[in-house]
C-alpha cells in the first residue's frame, strides 16, 4: 500500500516545485505546445497537471485552482442521484409533519431546545435520555468503518456533506461558466464585461443556495412553517438568524471556495481511514499492470508490448482534488470514481477493455501483475467485528426504544438537614420525588414506600389514602413532590444508621411503575 | 547593494537587506488569512462606533449613544419588568388567597414553594441555616417543636411582626434572669436544672428533683405551664420534649436560668412585600413541622 498518509511521508519537493506558489499556474491548462495533440485516435491528450498530487503540492503553498472536466458513465450517474436524494432529504424533511396528539409539536424531525425535547418521527427524546444520542452515533461510526473496511472511502466519494454541496457548486460554475476549457480561458480574461457578469451571476448562486442551506439548518430546530414565515417579517429567534448566517457563510466559503483543501488540509477523516482499510477494501485504483507502459497510441498500431494507458490524462482532468490517479493511493483522493467514468469513456474508443481504472482491492492488484485470478474477501475479521458491533448496538438501541417506560422518577434525599428528630422522638427524612410523565395524557400515579415497617408516608399538599399517595401528573410534564417520611421512637432506636428504602411510584390504573432506591437516615451511630 | 531586494534563493521570498554574520533576515509577508481577519476586525469596529455607545464626551457630560441607542442598565431594566410582568398574575393570585387554600392548588403551591424557598435563601438562612436547620440559639423550623406556634397563621404572624423587635405588634416575652439578678440561688437553681433535667424524661437526682417542683411552680410555671410544655402565646418553649433551642445539658440549661436568653427576630412586614411573606409562610411551613 501506498498511501502518503500525512504530509511529513511525502517526498521533498524539488527546488523549481518549491517555488510553485510564486508563479501563476492554472491547474491544467493548455500548455506552450500550442495545438492540442492527440492521445490515440480521437483522444485529445489533456494538457493538465495533477497540481495537488504529492509530487506537485509544496506545503504552505497558495491554493492552485482546479477546473474539474464534467466526466460521463456510471459513477457520475450514481453521483448525480446521491446528490439529488441527499440534499432532497436534507430540505424536505423540516416539513414533514407527523402527530402527536395536543399540545405536543408535530413536526417530525425536530431538536427542540426551548422545550428540551429531541422528536423523530416515533421517538421522543428528554434531556435524561441523550445517550440515545450516544448510541447513534456509535452506529453512524461502527457503520462507516465497516463500509470503510469494505469499499473504502466511499462516505468521502459520494454522501460527505462537503463533497455533495462542493459537486452542487461546481455544477452551477459549470453551468454559468461553461466546462473546463471556457472556465480557464475565462480565468485567463480581465475582470469586466460579460466575466465580471458571470462571476456576479455565479456568486449570487453561490450565496442563494449557500443561504438556503443555513437557512434550512435552522429549520430543523424550530417549527419551520412559523419560522420560514417569521425570517422574512423578523419575526423569527434572533438565533435562527445568527444561525442561517453562520452556515450560509461556511457553505459558501467551504464549498465555492475551499473546496478540496477542506478534504486534505483540515478533516481527519482520511487520516483515520488509513487504519480501518486493508489489502481486501475496494478502492478507486489505478491497474498499473495493465496500463504500464504507457503512452499516446496511433490507429492501426499493434496494442502488444505496450501498456493500455493513451495517457490521455482524462483522468487528471476530471478529478476535483486535482490529483493523478495512476500515482496510486492517496490521501486526497475522495473515491469520488469520476475518474473511472473518464478512463471508460475513452477506453471504449480506442477499443480496449474498461476498467482500467476501477474499484479494486490492493491484493487483486498484485495478484493481476503476477497473472493470477483475483480474491474476493469481504468477510474478514474486521468487517465481522464492524457488522457484529453495529447489529449489536443496534438491536440494543431498538430492544432500549422498545421498552422506553413513559414514566421516570428521580428521588432526592434531603441534605440539608439529613434527618430531623422530633420532639417525641421520631426521626424523620424529607425526600424530593419528581415524576416524569412521558406520556401524552394525564395521570394518575400512587407512591408508595418499601423496606420500612411502621413509617408514616405524607406529601405536601396531597392526601394520603392509607393506601398510599395520589398524585395527578399532567401530561408531557414533570411533577415535583416534597414528601416526608417519620420512623416512631419505639422503631427508630433498634434500627441502623442507614436503612435501604424504596419508593415506588405506579399508575393507579395498572401498567407503568418505577422504583427509586434510597436510604433512611436514622441518625444512630 | 542593488536597488531590488534580494530574492532568497532557498525560501524565495526577498529579504530585507539585514544580514548579520552571514544570517540573512526574510521579509516573510505577514499571512493572508491573518491580514484579512485583521482588515475585518477593523470594519467590524467601526460598525460597532456606529451602531453601539462607543466614545465617551466628558465635556458634555455623556457619551455617543450610537444608533441602536443600546443600553445595558436599560436592557437589565427591561428584563426586570419582563419578569415582573411575568410573576404579576401569580402573585396577584398568591395575594389573594387564603393561606390555607394554597395548598388545594398545585401551580399556586408551587409558585409559593419557589418564590418562598428563595426569599427564605435570600433572607432567613443567614440565622436560620440553609433549609431551616436551625443552630444553637436559631430555632429550628424542619421540627415540630414551634415557639409561637406552628399553624400558617402563626407563623405568618411571626414573619410580619417579628420576635422583640421593634414592630407595634411585634411577638414578646421575657424571661427573668433568675441566677443574675438574684432572684434564685445558686442551690436553688442546681434544684430546678434537676426537675427540668427529670421533666424531659432523663434520669436526674430525685431528692433535688422533689426540691425544684416547688420552685418551678413558684417561678417558672406560670409560662411554661405546670406541666412544663410551654405556651405559644408567650413564647415559652416546651421543656418535656426533646428540642432545646439553647442547649439541654445540664450546663446549658444551668445558663440559661441563670441568665436567660432573649433571641431576636427582625419585623419583616414592611420589608417584604405581602405575597413574599405567604410565600415564606407556605414553604417554613412545608419544611416538616407545620401544623
Amino acid at each position: 500500500m501506498f498511501i502518503h498518509l500525512v504530509a511529513g511521508n511525502r517526498p521533498a519537493p524539488s527546488a523549481p516545485e518549491a517555488k510553485l506558489g510564486k508563479t501563476t499556474i492554472i491547474g491544467g491548462a493548455p500548455g506552450q505546445s500550442g495545438a492540442p495533440r492527440a492521445a490515440a485516435h480521437g483522444v485529445e491528450k489533456i494538457d493538465v497537471k495533477a497540481v495537488n498530487s504529492a509530487e506537485h503540492h509544496a506545503l504552505y503553498q497558495k491554493r492552485v485552482p482546479i477546473y474539474p472536466k464534467l466526466a460521463h458513465g456510471t459513477f457520475r450517474k450514481i453521483k448525480w442521484a446521491f446528490l439529488f436524494v441527499l440534499l432532497g432529504i436534507y430540505y424536505i424533511v423540516p416539513f414533514i409533519r407527523w402527530d402527536r396528539g395536543p399540545g405536543a409539536p408535530d413536526q417530525a424531525v425536530l431538536a427542540d431546545f426551548a422545550g428540551r425535547r429531541f422528536y423523530f418521527f416515533f421517538i421522543e427524546i428528554w434531556p435524561q435520555e441523550v445517550y440515545y444520542i450516544t448510541g447513534l452515533l456509535m452506529l453512524a461510526a461502527f457503520g462507516l468503518f465497516m463500509a470503510t473496511s469494505l469499499f473504502g472511502r466511499v462516505w468521502c466519494g459520494y454522501a460527505c456533506p462537503q463533497t455533495v454541496w462542493t459537486d452542487l457548486f461546481i455544477a452551477v460554475e459549470r453551468m454559468i461558466e461553461g466546462d473546463r476549457n471556457a472556465r480557464i480561458k475565462l480565468a485567463r480574461q480581465p475582470l469586466r464585461g460579460k466575466k465580471l457578469l458571470k462571476k456576479i451571476i455565479k456568486h449570487a448562486a453561490w450565496i442563494l443556495i449557500s443561504f438556503l442551506t443555513g437557512g434550512v439548518f435552522v429549520l430543523y430546530f424550530h417549527d419551520a412553517p412559523t419560522v420560514v414565515r417569521g425570517f422574512f417579517t423578523g419575526h423569527a429567534p434572533m438565533s435562527a438568524y445568527l444561525f442561517a448566517g453562520i452556515l450560509t457563510f461556511t457553505t459558501y466559503s467551504l464549498a465555492g471556495a475551499m473546496r478540496e483543501q477542506v478534504c486534505t488540509f483540515m478533516c481527519p477523516w482520511p487520516r483515520i481511514q488509513g487504519a480501518l482499510t486493508d489489502e481486501d477494501s475496494f478502492e478507486v485504483t489505478y491497474r498499473g499492470w495493465r496500463g504500464e507502459p504507457r503512452g499516446p497510441h496511433k490507429k492501426g498500431e499493434s496494442w502488444e508490448g505496450r501498456g493500455d494507458c493513451i495517457d490521455c490524462k482524462q483522468c487528471v482532468a476530471v478529478c476535483p482534488m486535482g490529483i493523478d490517479i495512476r500515482d496510486g493511493d492517496q490521501l486526497e483522493c475522495i473515491n469520488c470514481a469520476l475518474c473511472i467514468d473518464a478512463c471508460n469513456a475513452v477506453m471504449k474508443k480506442v477499443g480496449r477493455p474498461t476498467g482500467l481504472i476501477a474499484y479494486d482491492t490492493g491484493r487483486n492488484r498484485e495478484l493481476a501483475a503476477q497473472g493470477k485470478p483475483p480474491v474476493y474477501r469481504l468477510f474478514r475479521a474486521r468487517t465481522l467485528l464492524y457488522a457484529v458491533l453495529v447489529g449489536g448496538i443496534g438491536l440494543f438501541m431498538l430492544y432500549g426504544l422498545m421498552s422506553r417506560s413513559t414514566l421516570d422518577l428521580n428521588t432526592l434525599r434531603d441534605r440539608s438537614p439529613t434527618y430531623v428528630r422530633l420532639s417525641d422522638g421520631s426521626v424523620r427524612n424529607g425526600y424530593t420525588l419528581k415524576i416524569i410523565n412521558k406520556a401524552t395524557k394525564a395521570r394518575d400515579f400512587e407512591i408508595h414506600l418499601e423496606g420500612l415497617d411502621g413509617a408514616a408516608l405524607k406529601a405536601i399538599g396531597l392526601k394520603n389514602d392509607g393506601a398510599g399517595i395520589r398524585v395527578h401528573a399532567e401530561p408531557d410534564k414533570v411533577r415535583e413532590i416534597k414528601i416526608y417520611v417519620t420512623v416512631p421512637a419505639a422503631k427508630v432506636r433498634s434500627m441502623k444508621a442507614s436503612v435501604p428504602v424504596s419508593i415506588v411510584v405506579s399508575e393507579v390504573s395498572g401498567g407503568t411503575k418505577a422504583v427509586n432506591k434510597t436510604v433512611f437516615l436514622t441518625g444512630n451511630k | 547593494m542593488s536597488d531590488r531586494p534580494e530574492i532568497d534563493d532557498h525560501s524565495g521570498v526577498e529579504t530585507t537587506g539585514h544580514e548579520w554574520d552571514g544570517i540573512k533576515e526574510l521579509n516573510t509577508p505577514l499571512p493572508r488569512w491573518w491580514l484579512i481577519i485583521w482588515g475585518a476586525c477593523i470594519v467590524i469596529a467601526a460598525i460597532y462606533m456606529v451602531l453601539m455607545p462607543s466614545w465617551p464626551l466628558p465635556w458634555a457630560n455623556t457619551y455617543l449613544k450610537g444608533t441602536r441607542h443600546y443600553s445595558e442598565r436599560a436592557t437589565f431594566a427591561k428584563d426586570m419588568a419582563k419578569l415582573a410582568a411575568s410573576r404579576g398574575p401569580s402573585e396577584a393570585k398568591l395575594a389573594a388567597t387564603a393561606l390555607d387554600q394554597i395548598e388545594a392548588d398545585p401551580e399556586l403551591l408551587n409558585f409559593a414553594m419557589a418564590a418562598g424557598r428563595s426569599a427564605f435563601g435570600d433572607n432567613c438562612a443567614t440565622c436560620h441555616g440553609s433549609g431551616g436547620v436551625g443552630g444553637l440559639g436559631y430555632p429550628a423550623l424542619v421540627d415540630d417543636d414551634w415557639l409561637w406556634g406552628g399553624t400558617l397563621d402563626d407563623i405568618k404572624f411571626t414573619i410580619t411582626n417579628g420576635i422583640r423587635s421593634t414592630g407595634d405588634d411585634t411577638r414578646f416575652s421575657q424571661m427573668p434572669a433568675f441566677g443574675k439578678d438574684g432572684l434564685l440561688s445558686a442551690s436553688e437553681i442546681k434544684d430546678l436544672v434537676e426537675y427540668v433535667t427529670h421533666l424531659s424524661n432523663r434520669e436526674a437526682d430525685a431528692a433535688a428533683v422533689a426540691r425544684g417542683a416547688t420552685l418551678f411552680a413558684d417561678n417558672c410555671a406560670a409560662c411554661h405551664g405546670e406541666d412544663g410544655k410551654g405556651m405559644h402565646e408567650l413564647g415559652a418553649p416546651n421543656l418535656t420534649d426533646a428540642i432545646w433551642l439553647y442547649g439541654g445539658d445540664r450546663a446549658a440549661i444551668t445558663n440559661t436560668i441563670t441568665n436567660a436568653h432573649q433571641g431576636v427576630m427582625p419585623t419583616w412586614g414592611g420589608k417584604l412585600k405581602p405575597w413574599t411573606i405567604d410565600a415564606l409562610t407556605i414553604y417554613v411551613h412545608s419544611l416538616g413541622g407545620g401544623e
